[in-house]
């Protein structure tokens, strides 16, 4: 009988077995209690900590906490393997052991994440006051100092790249999904991938060069960092717009049509209104993209430690070549500049996850309503 | 207003396929059409033809002359948005743009078309086009709301709304109540009837019942095989259609023994 060899693990089985001389339901197996994959997880961590102690105990040294944690999943998946299996059957085994998968490996992506963020709050908060927000770099060799120049070239670099990417990639997205056909759309969809692969430093060289040619070598302006980052943002809006507006249906289209809207109009009016939401969003991340960029920066825009409002005159400082060029060259103080390196860091990050929820508050404010 | 319609010799291609072949006949103003037939054999497609919808598909092209009172579709100059806005289509599947409450939806013809409009005339526009439709009394207490908020039936009527809103000369109709159930059919049907009245109707539907019951004249297209053009096999009162055919092939397939 089968519930004579289930008998052992009764305990782990949170349903109440039927009662004596009342059929068993056919559908109904044995099931682990909501507690146990819990329960097994805390008995792997206790016994590999028990074992990495016995090792530190035996050779010394430190304690072994990455062993520990490979252990523990290890002995974590072998466990809820085995008692799945024994317990409630060999599919329900399998699914417990990819769930143990699956989810370690989530974790293990999402380590480093949050090991930079931790690192980077840390070690930014020492500098992030109201100082870094309110003053530039002029004249500051030791302590003190801020990076309002960098925040300020960031904003005004990106921004304007934002300006001159949006426009066209939109612009041809929409040629792409709504008019091209033939060789053409299919030049530009090939170029905007071969765009996509360019690196930074490339585009940063091509924005150095187009400047120079007008304004002779040695130029550095933050207009050409924006261009240089323009060049990095436009395939990237290119694609996610074509993305989105490729996922209007027909029928949208047609009806307005049939309303007799001219083609134009029905793009502007409808299709754009329909596909606004994705396209935001596919703004922002390809913002979120460049206003991390160093290199094509360092070349195009220079780095400075004055305030430069205005982009077409002189150099223009922003936030990661700030981080990097206080990092190769600390001063006398070294701490002083690593401390404002990692707070103008931990700036820049936090201006991208502003960036980020605006991004979904727009997309939630202009989703199409649905209704229910 | 209502308008007659004139077609002949018509032929339509998808690039080099002759979807439909050599269809000639007279649709009467204030009358309700149905085209019957199986599918694939290019009803739809020649009801595009009548407000110039299947210029939306890439390489499809028409030869021979629709004539609405007189005005040939086709003509030199001839400009495909003026001659949508004077006949309205209404699709297969109910698509009310999803960014537009129910009111803004049933303005979308004036307003997409960037024509200024009082909110006063706006006010009369929506409450006329929608009683029009018959849909006045379920949504007048909600027409803030996202035109998808309502049912499949509702959503029809609301695009039908949206469709004579513009005052258009015809309405076509492609398989309008293929995604309903039986009493928004009902519904649609019965405001068929009402419009009749006022346009020339022109509907296709796979639902014989249907059209026996909405039409006045019932145009039969068949055809002879995949990859050959579908042709108008029979044009006549739906009662001889329905009880005296002259075509063997219309009569099979009224009487259910194909198709």
């Amino acid at each position: 009988m089968a519930q004579t060899t289930a008998a052992p693990a009764v305990r782990l089985s949170s349903p109440t077995p039927p009662p004596r001389g009342q059929m068993s339901n056919v559908y109904a197996s044995g099931r682990l209690g909501r507690w146990v994959p819990w329960a097994i997880l805390g008995v792997s961590l206790i016994i590999s900590l028990a074992v990495f102690a016995l090792f530190q105990a035996a050779s010394g040294g430190d304690f072994n906490v990455a062993g520990a944690i490979v252990l523990t999943g290890v002995l974590n998946g072998i466990l809820i393997y085995v008692t799945a299996l024994l317990v409630e059957g060999i599919r329900k085994a399998k699914d417990r052991l990819v769930t143990t998968l699956v989810s370690s490996a989530f974790i293990i992506a999402l380590a480093p994440l949050i090991s930079l963020f931790i690192t980077v709050l840390s070690r930014g908060t020492e500098r992030f006051d109201l100082q870094l927000f309110s003053e530039s770099m002029r004249n500051v060799v030791g302590q003190g100092g801020g990076v309002l120049h960098a925040i300020v070239g960031t904003l005004i670099m990106t921004g304007i790249a934002t300006v001159i990417s949006v426009p066209v990639g939109l612009l041809t997205s929409i040629y792409l999904v709504e008019y091209g056909r033939g060789a053409l759309a299919r030049a530009i969809t090939f170029f905007v991938d071969v765009m996509t692969g360019i690196p930074s430093i490339v585009a940063g060289l091509f924005a150095y060069a187009l400047f120079s040619l007008v304004f002779g070598p040695g130029v550095r302006l933050g207009v050409a960092g924006a261009v240089a980052l323009s060049v990095l943002m436009i395939p990237v809006v290119v694609r996610s717009s074509e993305e989105m507006l490729r996922l209007v249906p027909n029928e949208l289209r047609e009806a307005a049509f049939a309303l007799g809207v001219p083609k134009w109009l029905t793009i502007l009016k409808v299709v754009l209104p329909t596909s606004l939401a994705g396209i935001t969003t596919g703004v922002m991340l390809a913002i979120a993209r460049v206003i991390g960029e160093t290199a094509p920066l360092l070349v195009a825009a220079g780095f400075t430690q004055n305030m430069n409002y205005n982009p077409f005159e002189g150099r223009m400082q922003s936030l990661p070549v700030f981080v990097y060029s206080s990092y190769v060259s600390q001063g006398t103080d070294a701490q002083a500049y690593l401390d404002r390196a990692w707070a103008a860091a931990l700036a820049l990050i936090l201006i991208v996850m502003a960036l980020n929820l605006i991004a979904r508050i727009v997309a939630r404010l202009f989703s199409p309503k649905l209704g229910r | 207003m209502s308008k007659r319609i004139e077609v002949k010799d018509l032929n339509v291609y998808y690039s080099k396929f002759l979807a439909v072949e050599d269809v000639s006949l007279t649709i009467e103003p204030r009358s309700v059409t149905a085209f019957i037939g199986p599918s694939g054999c290019g009803k739809s497609t020649f009801l595009r033809t009548l407000n110039r919808m299947h210029e939306v598909i890439p390489g499809a092209r028409v030869e021979g002359e629709v004539l609405i009172d007189g005005d040939n579709l086709y003509g030199a100059g001839v400009d495909p948005v003026l001659v949508r806005r004077n006949i309205g289509m209404v699709f297969q599947r109910p698509n009310p743009f999803p960014t537009m409450s129910i009111r803004e939806n049933v303005l979308a013809g004036v307003t997409l078309n960037n024509r200024r409009i009082s909110k006063s005339a706006a006010d009369d526009l929506a409450e006329k086009s929608l009683r029009g439709a018959n849909l006045w009394n379920e949504v007048k207490d909600r027409l803030d709301k996202p035109g998808s908020s309502l049912s499949g039936g509702q959503q029809q009527r609301l695009c039908i709304a949206r469709a004579i809103a513009v005052s258009p000369d015809i309405l076509l109709m492609d398989e309008p109540c293929s995604a309903l159930d039986p009493i928004s059919t009902l519904a649609i049907e019965d405001l068929i009837e009402e419009l009749k009245s006022e346009y020339t109707i022109v509907i296709v539907t796979h639902n014989m019942q249907q059209a026996s019951r909405v039409s006045d004249r019932t145009a039969f297209f068949n055809i002879a095989g995949t990859g050959k053009p579908g042709k108008l096999i029979e044009y006549n009162d739906t009662d001889t259609i329905f009880t005296q055919p002259t075509v063997q092939a219309t009569e099979d397939y009224v009487s259910g023994r194909f198709g």
